[in-house]
């Protein structure tokens, strides 16, 4: 999957509050949670983005609650991928799951300029703008096998069907 | 090994295991709540599961918008009770029982040696007994259901040992403020904080809970607190002489990650200021802020302990005009303990409001919710923008003293200010 789309930048520590407050969470569909995604800190967030976009972001992105709730609404707002220094641990593991390309590339947030242009090749972890091409960090092979099936939930779906269909 | 070491080795049925290691992992307990367990069971009919691998193992706590506020909300919690119907699962506590992280212990939900998710980040609050506890996001907890197994990264461990007696009003609360103050906001993230040290030796378990239960605050997968006699007497009353029978410790030759050492004699009472866990001072520099509401409550600090605390200070005390004080003892025994001992009387009398065992004003859903500008000081975890309302409230976190302390006075205080003691 190659990306081409506009730079979304935001500092370090975006916790799950921020990306979607827990008072909207009576939704579970993407679309509508995306409507009210990052509005602490950018109340035109939806209206401003275009559907690819991709959001950068200092350390730390995603922490605090466990919701996935949180990779719904960025993908109901239209980000396609989110680029950070770091991640936090379950939100890392959230984006896997639901099949959302992460990136860890430190070098990339600090070239990337809010608007500008970016293209991401997200198979081979290649990210360029500013005129400069960077390199994320690999993920664990074990982890590359869960976001080639798709995400978690085709994974399951194989190995319960490998059981001999529904598991019993 | 370290102890969370040896918890993955032994519910991976292997020898042994290293930091760093994937594993796939048997679970003893899979905890859901009202608004990310939702989100788990739709994920788990999409599997294509017809059924839960083993239904006694999962745990159904409708707390976050309970009682509901709405009619969305209350649908959050039928579909918890059809689910548990449907699924055979027995353990649904959707009708005021208290909040996930704290009735599970209280329950007898849980055992020293235990392995348990659940779809809530505090989930950690478990390594409090002597268990690894830590925290999913819902397509984890659905795949935990439909295979009863799923995959771990074995975390490195970061040995905390906390030494010295601790000051008049330092809690459980303020030794972990301390540590996120010292280490921020991702730096425990993938390990296990290890608690150990004569002060934490001291502390009883529920201000053990306190301890673990923001150590995601700093990122970590999970925590973790030695067992003892302590844990061992409470193992005992909940299970009988089987309690500890999988307890574990970490080896004198264990292998940790780094170790940091605090002087626990030294740390004052502390608050983290807005809008981050981390963003930690004492509360005597911090000192005169105005507030609109106090809380005291939530799966971190609404134990026995904390309600007895607030009321140590607001006995024969009023809390200030103006100030909204809302006291939410975390579970319903501990609201009825609290009763009988008097606890809730001298809340009560005090001008404080007592709510059912809920998550509601902490996660900013119900039940003490902040306007524009509004400030708080509050017993919970997370003081986020916007996380208790609108987005330029703001949230400080304290003790159950200080919090007491500070409705009294109407502003961010001191205890000893408010006590001359």
């Amino acid at each position: 999957m190659i990306i081409q789309a506009t730079i979304r930048k935001f500092g370090d520590d975006i916790d799950t509050d921020v990306i979607i407050p827990a008072r909207h969470l009576t939704s579970r569909d993407p679309a509508v949670l995306g409507r009210t995604c990052m509005q602490a800190l950018d109340p035109n967030f939806a209206e401003r983005i275009n559907k690819g976009d991709v959001m950068v972001a200092g350390r730390n992105f995603g922490c605090g609650s466990s919701r996935e709730h949180a990779v719904l609404a960025l993908r109901g707002a239209g980000i396609s991928c989110v680029i950070a220094r770091g991640f936090a641990r379950i939100f890392f593991r959230n984006a896997i799951n639901q099949g959302m390309p992460l990136l860890t590339c430190p070098e990339a947030v600090d070239a990337a300029q809010d608007g500008a242009p970016i293209t991401v090749d997200v198979a081979n972890g290649v990210i360029e703008t500013a005129g400069a091409r960077f390199t994320a960090q690999k993920l664990p092979d074990f982890l590359r096998g869960v976001v080639a099936t798709g995400g978690l939930l085709p994974y399951v779906r194989q190995r319960l069907g490998a059981a001999g269909g529904r598991r019993p | 090994m370290t102890a969370v070491e040896k918890i993955f080795a032994a519910h991976a049925g292997k020898a042994g295991t290293a930091a760093g290691e994937i594993v796939t992992a048997r679970i003893d307990r899979i905890l859901l709540h009202d608004i990310t367990g939702a989100l788990a069971i739709d994920l788990l009919a999409a599997m294509g599961a017809d059924r839960v691998v083993e239904p006694d193992r999962v745990v159904l706590v409708g707390d976050h918008y309970s009682p509901p506020p709405d009619p969305t909300a209350a649908g959050l919690l039928s579909l918890m009770e059809r689910f548990a119907a449907e699924k055979g699962i027995r353990h649904l506590f959707t009708t005021g029982e208290g909040i996930e992280h704290t009735l599970l212990p209280e329950q007898g939900l849980l055992r020293p040696g235990d392995l348990v998710i659940g779809t809530d980040s505090h989930t950690c609050t478990a390594g409090a007994f002597g268990a690894v506890g830590t925290g999913m996001g819902s397509s984890d907890i659905a795949a935990a259901m439909a295979l009863g197994e799923l995959w771990f990264k074995v975390p490195e461990t970061i040995r905390v040992t906390m030494t010295g007696a601790r000051r008049r009003y330092v809690t459980g609360k303020d030794l972990i403020l301390q540590v996120l103050g010292a280490i921020t906001a991702d730096g425990a993230t993938y390990k296990c904080l290890e608690f150990q040290g004569d002060t934490i030796e001291g502390l009883n378990l529920d201000e053990r809970m306190a301890l673990c239960n923001m150590a995601v605050e700093a990122g970590a997968k999970t925590a973790f607190v030695p067992p003892d006699d302590k844990t061992r007497h409470w193992a005992r009353e909940k299970h009988g002489d089987g309690g500890m029978a999988q307890a574990v410790w970490s080896d004198p030759d264990a292998t940790f990650q780094t170790s940091l050492d605090f002087d626990a004699g030294a740390v004052e009472p502390l608050c983290a200021r807005p809008y981050a866990p981390d963003n930690v001072a004492p509360v005597a520099a911090t000192a005169g802020v105005r507030l609109n509401q106090v809380y005291i409550g939530n799966c971190a600090n609404g134990t026995l302990t904390d309600l007895r605390q607030a009321a140590e200070i607001l006995a024969g005390r009023r809390v200030a005009k103006g100030v909204r004080c809302i006291v939410v003892p975390a579970t319903r025994q501990i609201y009825r303990d609290a009763m009988r001992e008097g606890v809730l009387e001298i809340l009560a009398a005090a001008g404080a409001i007592i709510g059912p065992s809920t998550c509601g004003a902490c996660a900013g859903l119900h039940m003490g919710v902040l306007a524009e500008d509004q400030v708080a000081v509050a017993t919970t975890n997370r003081n986020y923008r916007g996380r208790m309302g609108a987005h330029s409230s703001q949230v400080y976190l304290a003790n159950a003293y200080v919090a007491a302390a500070s409705a009294v006075a109407g502003e961010l205080i001191h205890p000893a200010e408010v006590t001359g003691a």
